[in-house]
């Protein structure tokens, strides 16, 4: 198996409407990361491309129709999908390209213009639930997290003001993020106390709508030497998916997360996580999610991520515990689906190779994980990166 | 990282005044979903008022929503149950968000309920009714555990769907 390297990524702002169609998103991510990486288009073998679901752009071959933009004519081009949990998974996807021997170089890229559908894209997300036992019922999105954060919360006895928590650190995290669409400052009361949307979800414990686009450069261990340089190196990647009957599952953990960080684990020779990941970009369209997560990551017993969070464990300038999010995550930079989960992969590769500017954590880093999730609340897809 | 990333973010009334242009196209399709073996029974069942299970008699559980395999032993299930039409609050949302993401007044009350008769655990997505109108009052009348039972549609009403089940309120 070839190792395999990250040699450049690039993104476009996050906005909750651009000008710029999706092709012409991808074109800019997929450029702006050909120019961190100092490659030109002729350099890439292969191309990998992650989008959401269709129904967002109302484009079907949303793959070939946003081909151009990626860069992919006349070249091997793949589209995968995974829900939510797609952005992170086009690392895997990305590696196993390279990794495999087939192709020395893959340009992986992620978009998602969830602007188009009018006035919002709640019709579209309403088609995940069962159209025979759920849809009839009236469904709107949020029912599903609130749902899962209430049974999480209740079954751990977790304050929604320590959830709250997560929201304020992230948007504040985001203030130093070139992309960020809702960065700020805010405080708990001003979390707690928005609109309720679906309790125990309010307004500004969810992310917003998006349209932005990434993309990251891969390369094989040959390829990356000739090229010179220090580099960030994929060490373990993992994903699993649970049943999608959810309402028989048990919703207070995301075991799926544990099986996917256990199979990157595994790869990656990782025995103690909690000492050997230094940095963390968990998935967090809802604030409950990012605690949700850093167990199923392990990083923090059942129940217990919630109390590591007051006491500052995840916070960015930590040097005893572990930065979550130092990006801003999904709650401050914004939700671009499939791009926002690859913005949290290249987070890690920003924070190892230093270029993280001022979101660079106080620790020394040498491996950090990211992990994104979807689908019906049943995927877990994480990558881990180290120098 | 670079600091100017590339991208013009719109305003709302950059499109109402035209300074952006957009091309509008409405997609309308209309769908008619085969219920399929399991499903298309348990619709039957809810016609007459009841709620059907499936068992496995390779790990004996009983399953709801039914299937007609068993995804754990991978094996074809092998018989039909009928389960009661109470059951326990697993979790529960309040939701001031209709289907269209325009707001409610009064909230709804979606939750996953475990039905009476199925393994531990198995639950379906349905609403809660008489529990109050407010976070405060719901909050109050239901927790987790909260036991409930269906509230029917009248039988001459019921047309085979999940919503011959009104709601489900809670009992004592």
């Amino acid at each position: 198996m070839q190792k395999v390297a990250v040699l450049g990524a690039g993104m476009t702002r996050f906005m909750r409407r651009s000008l710029e169609t999706g092709r012409e998103l991808c074109w800019e991510a997929a450029s702006a990361a050909l120019e961190d990486a100092g490659l030109t288009l002729a350099d890439i073998d292969c191309v990998v491309l992650g989008s959401a679901p269709d129904a967002f752009d109302g484009v079907h071959l949303k793959g070939e129709y946003l081909l151009d933009g990626a860069g992919a004519k006349g070249k091997p081009y793949t589209r995968v999908y995974v829900g939510g949990g797609t952005g992170v998974f086009m690392v895997p996807a990305g590696w196993w390209h390279v990794a495999s021997g087939a192709f020395r170089t893959c340009l992986v890229l992620a978009e998602e213009k969830m602007s188009s559908t009018m006035p919002h894209p709640q019709a579209a997300f309403n088609a995940i639930y069962d159209q025979f036992t759920e849809r009839p019922l009236g469904v709107n999105l949020l029912w599903i997290f609130s749902l899962e954060m209430n049974r999480y919360m209740q079954t751990y006895g977790i304050p929604v003001e320590t959830i709250a928590q997560v929201a304020v650190k992230n948007k504040k995290n985001a203030k130093d993020h070139p992309a960020s669409q809702v960065a700020g400052d805010f405080t708990v009361d001003e979390i707690v106390n928005s609109e309720v949307m679906a309790y125990p979800v309010m307004r500004l414990m969810v992310s917003p709508v998006t349209d932005g686009a990434a993309a990251m450069v891969l390369a094989n261990e040959d390829f990356a030497k000739k090229k010179g340089g220090k580099h960030v190196w994929i060490e373990g990647v993992g994903w699993n998916l649970d049943t999608s009957y959810w309402t028989n599952r048990d919703l207070a953990y995301p075991q799926y997360v544990e099986n996917a960080a256990k199979m990157a684990f595994k790869m990656a020779g990782i025995k103690d996580p909690r000492k050997e990941i230094h940095v963390v970009e968990p998935y967090d369209p809802f604030a409950y999610k990012e605690l949700h997560h850093l167990e199923g990551l392990q990083l923090a017993d059942k129940g217990q991520a919630p109390r590591r969070l007051e006491e500052g464990f995840w916070d960015r300038d930590t040097t005893t515990g572990i930065p979550s999010s130092p990006s801003g995550g999904l709650l401050g930079v914004g939700n671009p689906i499939a791009a926002a989960g690859l913005m949290k992969a290249i987070e890690i590769y920003y924070q190892l190779s230093g270029k993280a500017g001022k979101r660079q954590i106080k620790r020394n880093a040498q491996r950090g994980m990211a992990q994104a999730w979807g689908d019906l609340m049943q995927v877990g897809t994480v990558m881990i990166m180290g120098v | 990282m670079k600091t100017e990333l590339r991208g013009t973010s719109l305003r709302e009334d950059d499109i109402q005044k035209g300074t952006a242009l957009v091309t509008e196209w409405r997609g309308k399709i209309d769908f008619a979903y085969d219920a399929g073996v399991a499903i298309g029974q348990f619709l039957h069942g809810l016609k007459e008022g009841k709620l059907l299970g499936r068992k496995c008699r390779s790990c004996n559980r009983v399953m709801i929503p039914p299937r007609m395999f068993c995804e754990l032993c991978f094996r074809r299930s092998d018989e039909w149950v009928e389960l009661k039409d109470t059951g326990k609050v697993n979790t529960f949302s309040i939701s001031y968000v209709n289907t269209d993401a325009s707001r409610r007044q009064t909230p709804q009350v979606p939750a996953v309920v475990e039905i009476d008769g199925a393994s531990p655990g198995m639950g379906i997505m349905h609403l809660l009714g008489e529990v109050g109108d407010s976070v405060e009052a719901i909050m109050k009348r239901v927790k987790i555990g909260t036991p409930v039972r269906a509230v029917w549609k009248p039988a001459d009403q019921r047309e085979g769907a999940i919503t011959d089940i009104l709601y489900f309120r809670p009992i004592g």
